[in-house]
């Protein structure tokens, strides 16, 4: 398991020299060149995956074939063809056009979620990482109360409480990915505060604020970039775990879990209803995945 | 399940790091840890159970008028005469710190309260229905522990070529969707090929492709995990020692290697049992399986809070019961850990 980034950074040689402590070491140009000629194939079909994925979110009108409203009369339900890349639904609305088109709520689901998430996650983890013993105690506590709640069932009683909508849906996601992420960031501020650089700053007499602001969260989060992309993915997928129960977007939308939940009584006549949409979800996760690793892994290489 | 290897992370600490033994001084005896352990663990679950107890009171709009509503299935005012008897029999108008105790002394008793929309006792619903996941959940686990391990013994440290295809599968079958599986699995096998009933019910032959869709992408998290241990420990001197004296490969693998990988998928396992139920209720859903699953999202649609509360209150049971569990047996089969501690 990588996951969790953990290398110290290195104390830049000029620490000690210079007044003010260069907040992060800078790439050089050679290193990153070297780098990009070492990119993995996977990264490259990501990177065109997320770029088609960025091009439906913005102007899907470039990639749809169809209308994602328009009824084609006499072919509902009608299997994947020429005609209809994913087939068509019960309406006879083409699938491949409303995967597209739904392409922009489903990436803003994830991006929320993740969002919110991760931002939960950099508050309190820090906070238990800078805030003294008794800070450290309470948070990692509650942290482990909310690991005893699956993901999926905390949104759920979210869900039953204020009632299925996407505000939900977002609030209910981020809460659930946070506690990983929050051991995450506290793992990480903790690595930093006790590395040199900091206690380089320290030793010069720079204002504690000056040297949190400075020194310990830009360094301490610029990991967090990796995790905000694995978090989208990953809350991609478990909104749409919870549309897929008919806690999502409601179906008139081309949301994509919407169109699961819409799919899911054709499952017998129309397979690609289900499966298709399904696809287009895992595969924007493993997307984010792969460009979430590759940034982590490239950030931790410059160091 | 998640996309990600991220939530590893959050397993319980993992002793697969090669910490160098300390000698000397034990610092804390098996018993008191243990006994730590059992406090945090009820920490945890009162915890837990007075967070649920905060969401039910906190809900927004008066509880009295929900529950007539979603009974008569209308949404009305309600007057004082009709809500009177409801407040009075769930104890609404109650000061909350009174509401509160009632709510743990309750627990104390095995009660968890009144279901909103069946007017019964949430423990007669849960325990009408709990059988079918309990079965899907452990055979999921069952499955997911037997994929895992004849893949290791299989592929692990093998021609590079064969290891990196099955790692490449493992983090695939990782990162697959329930419900996406659970659909595959039931197009392909239930309706072209035939094999399994599209509906499941709570028979045998309905117990084999739910069990699959939990079981296969756990398989993937657990043998990502345990490949790290496996192959680090096939390098170990005893490997060798065991080759020397004329052991065959298959039988070092069985015999001592696998041994030490079980350690990491023990600790993910107990991680993973919060996740199972979770997944349990995707795939009842998918395969219209009985269970605790289909209750749970009749409840959340009905806004049936004691049950949904009481569903979640069990689960987070028995996550800290299965991770006290595996704790335990940790420091008890582990002497480093406890020194570590």
């Amino acid at each position: 398991m990588t996951a969790q980034p953990q290398s110290q950074p290195r104390i830049p040689a000029d620490a000690g020299t210079t007044g003010g402590v260069p907040a992060a070491p800078h790439p050089a140009g050679p290193v990153q060149s070297a780098t990009w000629r070492r990119v993995p194939v996977t990264v490259w079909i990501a990177g065109v995956f997320a770029g088609l994925l960025l091009l439906a979110a913005f102007a899907p009108g470039v990639l749809a074939t169809h209308d994602p409203r328009a009824i084609t009369l006499g072919s509902p339900l009608a299997a994947p063809s020429w005609e209809h890349w994913f087939g068509t639904d019960q309406s006879g609305r083409d699938l491949y056009s409303r995967i597209v088109h739904g392409t922009t709520q489903s990436l803003l689901i994830g991006l929320g979620s993740a969002a919110v998430g991760v931002g939960l996650a950099v508050v309190f983890g820090s906070w238990a990482a800078l805030g003294g013993r008794w800070a450290d105690a309470v948070i990692g506590r509650a942290i482990e109360v909310l690991f005893a709640f699956p993901i999926l069932l905390l949104a759920m009683v979210f869900i039953a409480v204020y009632g299925p909508s996407v505000q939900t849906l977002i609030l209910a996601v981020g809460l659930g990915i946070a506690p990983g992420y929050a051991r995450m960031v506290r793992a990480q501020v903790m690595s930093v505060r006790r590395s040199g650089y900091v206690q380089a700053a320290q030793a010069l007499g720079h204002h504690p604020g000056r040297v949190l602001a400075q020194h310990i969260l830009p360094n301490a989060l610029r990991p967090l970039l990796a995790v905000l992309t694995l978090g989208i993915g990953q809350s991609i997928v478990w909104a749409s775990g919870l549309a897929f129960l008919g806690f999502g977007v409601a179906p008139p939308s081309p949301e994509w879990g919407a169109l699961l939940e819409a799919g899911r009584p054709y499952i017998i006549e129309a397979w690609w209803l289900e499966i298709i949409p399904g696809l287009a979800v895992l595969a924007t996760a493993l997307t984010a995945t792969v460009l979430g690793k590759f940034v982590e892994s490239t950030l931790e290489g410059e160091r | 399940m998640s996309v990600t290897t991220e939530t590893l992370t959050t397993a319980p600490a993992q002793p697969s790091s090669p910490e160098p033994v300390r000698r000397g001084r034990p610092v804390t005896s098996t018993a008191a840890l243990i006994g730590k352990k059992v406090l945090g663990a009820l920490f945890v679950i009162w915890a837990a159970a007075s967070i649920t107890f905060l969401i039910q009171s906190l809900l927004p709009g008066d509880r009295a008028t929900l529950l007539l509503n979603q009974q008569t299935g209308q949404v009305q005012e309600r007057s004082a005469e009709e809500l009177a008897p409801i407040n009075e029999q769930f104890g609404f108008d109650d000061p909350l710190l009174v509401q509160y105790v009632t709510f743990l002394g309750g627990l104390l008793r095995g009660d968890l309260g009144i279901s909103y929309t069946l007017y019964q006792p949430v423990t007669t619903v849960i325990g009408d229905q709990i059988v079918p996941t309990l079965v899907l959940t452990f055979t999921a686990l069952a499955v997911a522990w037997a994929l895992a391990i004849v893949l290791l013994l299989l592929t692990a440290r093998r021609a590079p070529w064969v290891s990196r295809i099955f790692s490449g599968l493992e983090s695939a079958a990782a990162a697959l969707p329930q419900y996406w599986l659970g659909i595959i699995l039931l197009v392909v096998f239930s309706l072209w090929l035939g094999l399994f009933p599209v509906v499941s019910g709570s028979g045998t032959a309905g117990l084999v492709l739910p069990a699959l869709t939990l079981g296969i992408p756990l398989a993937g998290f657990l043998a990502q995990v345990m490949r790290a241990e496996f192959e680090r420990t096939m390098d170990e001197p005893f490997v060798l020692t065991a080759r020397a004296r004329g052991m065959s490969d298959g039988g070092v693998r069985l015999r001592h290697v696998l041994r030490h990988s079980l350690l990491p998928g023990l600790s993910l396992t107990g991680w993973a049992v919060g996740a199972q139920f979770s997944a349990a209720v995707i795939a009842e859903n998918v395969f219209a399986r009985p269970g605790l699953g289909r209750v749970l999202v009749t409840a959340v649609n009905g806004r049936d809070l004691p049950v949904v509360c009481g569903v979640v209150m069990l689960v987070a049971l028995v996550y800290v019961i299965t991770n006290l569990i595996v704790d335990t047996a940790y420091i008890l089969v582990d002497p480093r850990l406890k020194e570590a501690a």
